[in-house]
């Protein structure tokens, strides 16, 4: 009986030391967090996978899955989904697949949503505060394999057309800059 | 049956000592199966959760003491709240009410050695520990469900709750209930084989007939929330669509699978509370119970028509009405065979001589407590009245009555009756006083202010309110009663545990009782019985003929139990019990393995199924029987 | 500043807050209701009464203090009338439960008996965390469009139609009405009609997540004339700024985050994620009844929403002091 209390105790400790990052919420983001992206363009041409002058990653917004899952509901509401479908693509590129135009890095997509690219991709600079166009960024991420799978939502209760985000094999990113080009 | 005396008692008692033994030592903790031991981890177990759940109910009515309290948010109160409930239905009352109090008694109470598949109990014991841990190590890394505790979807699905925190509490579900069928099986098995010679069904004990009907319904309701919560889990992790209505999948059928579990749940909570009722009583008014017959019929009807009235849970969810209106009536028709048990025990009392020791204070305050909780359930069964109260804080009045009332009181009777079984030593008389009154103040405070709660509007789980809602008062007046219960359940421990070193010696029936458990010394030697007894009436100990005779011809040096048929109890034959065994143990933690992987992936289940089958194997290899003739042979 | 502001509107907050007791009620549904439940109460008490009387009874008869067990009794005499006394007991029990029963069927069927021809039809949608009441028409531009504040005519049978649009909620108002729950995938609907003219307030009674504590909505009960004014007004599209103030505000709206969710009609703002605000300046509170519908309780929620309702999803908005005055003076407008 004291072994099995002492087993239980130190199973305890070792866990509310280790804590847990994927189950972390914070539903009062921060006042730097809540800006709207407002910074002045730096050019109107950045075609490549250079990463931008932008702000730094926050990596939280990628190890909640509160904060992904948050991210795919704005990826519905705010009509990403009205170019770019289910990841599977239609107006806009598709987002599901290794192929990266502008970069798969977090500040990448950071950039491509705030500023906008050629050929259709809306700026939404001053619309939406950093802390959800990061959740968009991770959830973006999570669209093609690049999250943990623990961490990457799963089906939504809606019609499918692809598996959940957590079943996406991880795919390496190719794009135009710096990468070769994906084998078709 | 021939009197007892093949050889003489003082050369039988060491060889059936060393035959029985309990190993000792940390590995030797692992390989226990006799059903005491593991009897009394599951009511320690239990009670640990017990408090932990206390803990957790007294800091969300720290939250709620004063309007917009900002002790915790809502986050972490969603999380405590689901996790309180979940630790005091799965991780509390049913494993101290049916699996601690059942494996510790019912063997004692049958007159035999050890309980059927006493591996499979053993077992069931490390999934259960293993399933509580899971939940509680979920709340303290953050992943503590946050959806209720009965997890309704689409809320604790796999768009509304990310993570893995549901997936945590279906997994615990999971846990518990296989520790519960297996201790079903393994106490239904024991009733209906290992009775003593005599003990008909006519004449079983109302505890067992009790714990019978438990375990059948434990066993047809345990499946359902099986399925339900793994349907759940298959929803969040492999992309099924049971629940998600865009492709037919249906919410209400998660609900109504799991009510159609969670209310005869409820009985099995509080069937165990009347089991002890109905052997505490008899002992304290020194008579027999009135009405034997009256009060298992209402038990077996209890059993079957709670299975019967799960659609009361679902009352708001706009179904026809008249399909409502039969849960009504069925629901109504519940409380007769409750109302035939308490007319009964008070005729009991009434015609009997009440010593109101410690046990039968305990009743009284279950008597006044269950009523109550009975008699706002009449209110609850009316459909319009339901529209009402339902999710209210009325409701969690009502169900703390009745869980308090119905599990909660007679628990605590039947520790102050048997401890002194269990550890050999009386509980200090006074301290348990203190105990009950503080507890029974500190309840009623808390729990009665709840009713006008709900009828004020206030909804059950919310995390704070306004003050211009006026309910900081009520709110007020029932967070006090919290620390005149943790008060009173702090005086049982110090208790329990100045009783359990200094207590005064217990001897082996220091009640005057009636039923055979009193017939050993107390704590019960490992054997539990020299002479395996023969039974003569409905209390053994009460109605034994001055000459009784005791069973003879079961070898002492192999585990033997003797097997007798179920309606008559005549011996059939002889069944040599497995010997201590760490396969149980190891096969619990393959199992456990597998469960927990599954949560991350569905590959778990896959390759967790190896080491399962790997530790059955090594369970299920066969030892060789020692040289017994296993046929019925007289004894 | 803030925090003054808000403390000073959860002041103010008491005075608009409306009935809500299932004792209270205000229509035939509550009140039928209500006389199930006092006619059910005292049963109960009177069972309660008797049982107790008895154990006590029972208990003070025979009891002996002595701490030795004392040897068994039999009383077979005792044990023969106590067979007639039971039998009868049980014998009451089953007939007041008949009587439960009986009554509990009228009930249901006298609440749920409300019928006519042309009714005020509401269509009731839960979202996580406020209520989406449309006012269905048949002509599209005739349908209103609000949320958490509903008006109904006194006196007339109006028919909820359930639905939700996430998880489940349940539409709970306990002087109206019992509660109703709202399943996604499933659609139902109810009669309500409130006699008295008032404000009565309601709550989800289904746990639905983080802010199920705040999910509040209010029924106005007016009479027909100043319905069909609030009806009129509703379907009027945005008033149009009239100040430079205003003109700011609804600029500050359109190139904010709040054009992003929320719908104004007659602007460019169209998005249906958030509540209708094209006359939200005619509600009396805001964010599904947690906080007052005035200018101080407006900026704090603009700016902070996540503080009085944590994870709501309405993200902070951090604007400056001047973009703030002419955006809440402008909502105000919008009556």
């Amino acid at each position: 009986m004291l072994s099995e209390a002492l087993f239980a105790l130190f199973l305890t400790a070792t866990l509310m030391l280790a804590g847990c990052k994927r189950e972390e919420r914070q539903l009062r983001p921060s006042p730097q967090a809540s800006q709207v992206i407002n910074e002045a363009q730096v050019s109107g041409l950045n075609p490549g996978a250079n990463p931008l002058p932008g702000p730094p990653t926050p990596t939280i917004y990628e190890e909640s899955a509160y904060a992904v899952s948050e991210g795919k509901r704005l990826f519905n509401q705010y009509n990403c989904s009205g170019c770019h479908a289910h990841g599977g693509g239609g107006i806009g590129p598709p987002l599901m697949d290794n192929y990266w135009i502008y970069g798969s890095q977090p500040e990448n997509i950071f950039a491509t949503i705030v500023q906008g690219r050629p050929n259709g991709m809306p700026s939404f600079r001053n619309r939406i505060p950093e802390f959800q166009v990061w959740e968009i960024v991770a959830y973006v991420r999570s669209l093609s394999g690049l999250l943990p799978s623990d961490v990457a939502p799963s089906r939504s209760d809606e019609l499918h057309v692809k598996p959940p985000e957590q079943s996406m094999p991880k795919q390496t990113p190719v794009g135009i800059t710096g990468a070769p080009e994906p084998s078709k | 049956m021939s009197q007892q005396v093949a050889v003489p008692e003082s050369t039988r008692e060491p060889i059936l000592a060393r035959t029985w033994r309990q190993p000792g030592g940390f590995w030797g903790w692992f390989q226990n199966v006799h059903h005491t031991a593991i009897g009394v981890r599951f009511m320690v177990t239990a009670f640990i959760f017990f408090l932990l759940g206390g803990v957790l109910a007294a800091i969300m009515r720290w939250q709620l003491a004063t309007p917009e309290h900002g002790v915790i948010g809502p986050d972490l109160y969603n999380q405590i709240f689901t996790v309180h409930g979940s630790t005091m239905i799965f991780l509390f009352a049913v494993p101290m009410m049916f699996q601690g109090f059942g494996v510790y008694l019912v063997p004692l109470i049958c007159g035999t050695r050890n309980i059927a598949f006493p591996r499979l109990n053993a077992f069931s014991y490390y999934v259960y520990l293993v399933g509580g841990l899971l939940l509680w190590a979920g709340l303290l890394l953050r992943t503590g469900a946050d959806a209720g505790w009965f997890a309704y979807v689409p809320l604790s699905g796999p768009e509304f709750t990310p993570g893995k925190r549901s997936d945590f509490w279906a997994q615990m579900i999971t846990f518990t209930e296989v520790s519960a069928l297996g201790v079903a099986v393994s106490i239904a098995t024991t009733i209906l084989r290992y009775r003593a010679p005599g003990m008909t069904l006519n004449r079983m004990p109302l505890i067992l007939w009790e714990k019978l009907v438990i375990s059948m319904a434990v066993i047809f309701a345990m499946p359902a929330v099986m399925v339900v919560s793994y349907m759940l889990l298959m929803d969040r992790t492999i992309n099924t669509q049971f629940f998600n209505p865009a492709v037919g999948g249906d919410v209400l059928l998660y609900q109504h699978l799991f009510w159609f579990f969670g209310h005869p749940e409820v009985y099995i909570i509080f069937l165990p509370g009347t089991a002890i009722a109905s052997t505490v009583i008899p002992v304290f008014c020194r008579r027999h119970i009135f009405g034997y017959v009256p009060i298992v019929t209402s038990v077996v009807a209890t059993g079957i028509l709670g299975f019967g009235v799960w659609v009361h849970h679902m009352f708001a969810t706009g179904l026809p009405q008249m399909s409502e209106s039969f849960f009504t009536a069925a629901t109504l028709m519940i409380v007769i065979p409750t109302a035939v048990q308490f007319y009964c025990w008070m005729a009991t009392i009434w015609h009997g001589r009440l010593q109101l020791m410690l046990p039968m204070l305990w009743m009284f305050g279950f008597f006044f407590v269950f009523l109550i909780g009975g008699l706002s359930g009449v209110m609850l069964a009316s459909v319009p009245l339901n529209w009402q109260v339902h999710d209210t804080f009325f409701v969690v009045a009502h169900f703390h009555y009745v869980l308090i009332g119905g599990a909660l009181f007679p628990m605590f009777a039947g520790l102050y009756f048997w401890i002194p079984k269990i550890t050999g030593r009386m509980m200090n008389t006074l301290l348990g006083k203190v105990h009950f009154w503080l507890f029974f103040a500190g309840f009623n405070i808390t729990f009665f202010t709840m009713h006008f709660l709900g009828l004020r509007g206030m909804p059950r789980r919310v995390y704070t309110y306004g003050p211009e809602m006026h309910w900081e008062g009520l709110n007020l007046l029932a967070s006090s009663g919290v620390l005149l219960m943790a008060t009173g359940v702090i005086v049982f421990i110090v208790n329990f545990f100045h009783s359990k070193s200094r207590g005064r010696l217990a001897g082996p029936n220091p009640w005057g009782a009636g039923s055979l458990e009193w017939a050993v010394s107390s704590p019960p030697p490992a054997y539990n019985f020299l002479e395996l007894p023969t039974v003569n009436g409905r209390e053994p100990l009460w109605d034994a003929l001055p000459n009784q005779p005791v069973v003879t011809g079961l070898r002492d040096d192999i585990p033997e139990v003797l097997v007798t048929n179920s309606l008559d109890s005549e011996p059939q034959h002889r069944d040599e019990l497995p010997p201590a065994s760490i396969w149980p143990f190891l096969a619990a933690i393959a199992v456990s393995v597998a469960f927990i992987w599954s949560i991350f992936s569905p590959w778990g289940v896959a390759y967790g199924a190896i080491p399962v089958a790997a530790t059955l194997l090594g369970w299920l290899w066969p030892r060789g029987h020692s040289p017994s003739p296993r046929v019925p042979e007289e004894v | 500043m803030t925090l003054a502001r808000l403390h000073s509107g959860l002041a103010l907050l008491a005075q608009f807050t409306g009935e809500h007791n299932s004792l209270h009620p205000a229509g035939p549904q509550a009140s039928g209701i209500e006389w199930l439940y006092w006619v059910v109460f005292w049963i109960t008490f009177a069972a309660f009464v008797l049982v107790v009387a008895g154990f006590t009874r029972a208990a003070v008869r025979n009891r002996s203090s002595t701490s030795e067990m004392l040897p068994l009794v039999r009383d077979l005499e005792g044990d023969r009338r106590a067979s007639w006394a039971v039998g009868t007991a049980v014998f009451i029990t089953v007939l007041t439960l008949f009587a439960v029963l009986f009554m509990s069927i009228i009930t249901g069927k006298k609440v749920e008996g409300l019928t006519s021809k042309n009714p005020v039809t509401i269509q009731i949608t839960g979202h996580q965390w406020w209520w989406e009441a449309v006012y269905p028409n048949t002509q599209a531009d005739q349908t209103i469009t609000t949320a958490n504040e509903i008006h109904v005519p006194v006196g007339k049978p109006v028919v909820i139609l359930t639905n939700s649009a996430d998880v489940i909620h349940s539409f709970w108002a306990p002087s109206v009405h019992g509660k109703r729950d709202l399943l996604p995938g499933y659609s139902s609907a109810f009669w309500i009609q409130i006699d008295k003219p008032g404000t009565y307030a309601g709550r989800c009674a289904e746990f639905c997540g983080l802010q199920h504590a705040h999910m509040g909505f209010s029924i106005v009960a007016e009479d027909q004339d100043t319905f069909q004014r609030w009806e009129a007004q509703q379907l009027k599209p945005a008033v149009e700024p009239n100040s430079s103030e205003t003109v700011r505000g609804r600029q500050v709206f359109l190139t904010h985050a709040c054009v992003m969710c929320h719908t104004i009609r007659g602007t460019d703002a169209g998005s249906r994620m958030g509540p209708d605000l094209t006359h939200v300046g005619s509600r009396r509170m805001i964010a599904a009844e947690t906080l007052p519908n005035t200018p101080g309780a407006l900026a704090a929620w603009i700016i902070d929403p996540q503080r009085s309702k944590p994870g709501n999803k309405m993200a902070p908005n951090l604007l400056n002091p001047g973009d703030l005055g002419a955006l809440v003076t402008y909502l105000g407008t919008l009556q």
